[in-house]
């Protein structure tokens, strides 16, 4: 029972058993595939941008193909930011954003000799979201501020119950982060200078505020009404102590209600010609319009 | 049998070698000069007050370094103390205690492990570990440092047991049979002879081990809650904290080039860079020290 050692090889059939498995695993998902698409699109669009935005574009660009199969919309996202500089390197056809063009975008794009053109093709609720065993049902966007910011840090002093107060939001580079802070947490107030308390936790994805909130009954989170499944529960917001409160519905949001709603923008460079100007004439038609309601944004154009 | 003096071929193959050789280090230079190129000019736009400070939250100009440093820092540290003696001990007893067939079975696995994507491992995290830490330990959330530390050292773990494994398993059995023939125990055979033999490979091993921690982004990213809060006391283990390398990787896209905040973010890398550098230089002056001595052993 000693020195049977040394430099012998190491058997292979745990290699081939992995294999097996690994093997057996991706064949079950391998079937010959069966729709591949016959024609090459002709003109290529590529659309980039909002994370926010991300799924309705998804949508928009499956149901457009579908009907234009000379037409391929390719979309994208990583941030208003991301796809607004993008179209400012001049690497994207139409920039989705889910906030205004900054001044300095605008100036960097035109030293790039760009024009942005803007169009609001969609609104959008923010949802302030919670747990759905938290007992609070509304807050007033104060409260919502004071909470952010760190002034109040237990459920309690908004009538909850006695937990501490863990704060979701979405990373600095998000449209729905920049919004939230001048239009929530500063009160739309560009004299104000608040910021979000340093606990707060800046996550990457929609996603990530959804796994969140969906399962820690201390935290509270905001996102596109788009991205807030079953399990989440929303909160009503009134503008200020004394007015109504409203739960974020595409009804609140076209009555001008909800207070915290906003326009999603697409951006072209310069004047839209071709393939793109149909495409976003498409887009603010009523069918495609249909879409951003069925995708829980609230339609524009008013029918 | 004829021999050529020295061939062609032989000449092409010299000096593709040393081409191959030079360009890694011209490589490291040169990423070393792009990323002083970019970041140092963040000391001159942004005030070294503003970069000294607290918060950090680049869109209103706050540009405190210390909590992404400090905030790496903990979580690199954490992983490291948590992830080598788990490391070297199953090396040891892949290496030196268990039986052939078991150590077949190990061996591939643990390569497997180190195979899987760190994107895989944050999803667990971030899925069922967050969760289940915040249950278990009472915490206001389980996206916190200590969630990043339990990640990170299970991604630095495979990388570990198979350098050091290999590094133990490459000791001459001479060695050991010495010890056992003057009568040492087994574990006085792996204590005195064994580890000390391949001292410099374990420590080679412990350094990449280390090395995969602090460079680790996307699991960090996913479980770690990235506020950028400052950590400075124990208690802040179980809070969230924010990462040099996540901060890069969640910014880059957005930044506008040219910015104060692009350049900032190079310097959050070149710092990132300094401190690895600095960290791999003191372990090969340990490892080229340990080498002398082996030598005068020998000798």
């Amino acid at each position: 029972m000693h020195s049977m050692r040394g430099q012998h090889k190491t058997s292979i059939i745990p290699y081939c058993l992995l294999l097996l498995i690994g093997g057996a695993l991706l064949g079950s998902g391998c079937r010959p595939q069966t729709d591949t698409p016959v024609a090459a699109a002709a003109t290529a669009i590529q659309n980039k941008g909002s994370d926010t935005l991300v799924n309705l574009a998804l949508a928009w660009a499956e149901r457009y193909q579908s009907v234009h199969p000379e037409v391929s919309v390719a979309v994208t996202g990583g941030g208003s930011g991301t796809g607004l500089t993008a179209l400012v390197n001049g690497t994207v056809d139409i920039a989705n954003a889910s906030r205004q063009i900054k001044a300095e975008e605008m100036t960097a794009a035109e030293a790039n000799g760009i024009t942005p053109m803007e169009f609001v093709i969609a609104r959008d609720a923010i949802a302030v979201v919670v747990h759905p065993s938290n007992p609070v049902d509304q807050l007033t966007l104060q409260q919502i501020s004071d909470i952010f910011s760190g002034k109040i840090t237990r459920w309690t002093e908004v009538g909850g119950e006695d937990r501490p107060i863990v704060l979701l939001s979405r990373e600095t580079n998000s449209g729905t982060h920049v919004y939230f802070l001048e239009e929530v947490l500063r009160l739309g107030d560009s004299e104000n200078k608040t910021l979000f308390s340093t606990d707060t936790l800046l996550l990457p994805s929609s996603e990530g505020i959804g796994v969140e909130v969906r399962q820690n009954p201390n935290a509270i989170g905001y996102d596109g009404l788009g991205y807030v499944t079953e399990d989440m529960k929303t909160l009503a917001v009134s503008a200020a102590p004394g007015e109504p409160y409203w739960p974020p519905t595409a009804e609140t949001v076209n009555a001008g209600q909800y207070p915290i709603a906003r326009d999603l923008y697409m951006y072209t460079a310069g004047e839209p010609t071709g393939a793109i100007k149909t495409y976003l004439e498409w887009i603010l038609s009523a069918e495609a319009q249909q879409i951003v309601l069925d995708l829980g944004f609230v339609p524009v154009g008013g029918e | 049998m004829k021999r050529q003096p020295v061939s062609l071929s032989e000449f092409l193959i010299e000096r593709a070698i040393q081409v191959f050789g030079i360009s890694a280090i011209v490589l490291v230079a040169l990423i070393f000069f792009f990323l002083i190129r970019e970041g140092v000019p963040a000391f001159f736009e942004v005030p070294l007050s503003s970069l000294f400070g607290a918060r950090w939250y680049p869109i209103e100009d706050y540009f405190g370094l210390w909590p992404l440093i400090l905030g790496s820092l903990i979580i690199t540290l954490g992983a490291a103390i948590l992830s080598l003696p788990l490391g070297l001990a199953t090396a040891i007893f892949i290496a030196e205690i268990a039986p052939t067939w078991v150590r077949d079975i190990l061996k591939p696995f643990v390569e497997v492990l180190a195979g899987i994507p760190s994107v895989v491992i944050g999803f667990i995290g971030m899925l069922v570990f967050a969760p289940a830490l915040r249950v278990a330990l009472n915490l206001p959330t389980g996206l916190t440092a200590f969630s990043g530390i339990l990640l990170l050292a299970w991604m630095a773990l495979p990388t570990i047991v198979s350098v050091a494994e290999d590094v133990l398993d490459s000791v001459p059995t001479t060695y050991r049979d010495a010890g056992l023939a003057l009568g040492m125990t087994r574990w006085q055979v792996i204590w005195r002879i064994v580890l000390p033999a391949g001292r410099s490979g374990v420590l080679t091993a412990l350094m990449l081990g280390v090395g995969r921690a602090i460079g680790e982004t996307m699991t960090v990213m996913m479980v770690t809650g990235n506020a950028p809060r400052l950590p400075l006391t124990p208690a802040d283990l179980f809070m969230p904290a924010r990462t040099m390398t996540a901060t890069i990787a969640a910014e880059m896209g957005e930044v506008a080039q040219g910015s104060p905040h692009y350049h900032v973010l190079f310097a959050v890398g070149l710092t990132l860079f300094v401190i690895t550098f600095v960290v791999n230089m003191a372990a090969a002056m340990v490892v080229f020290r340990q080498v002398k001595r082996g030598e005068r052993m020998l000798s």
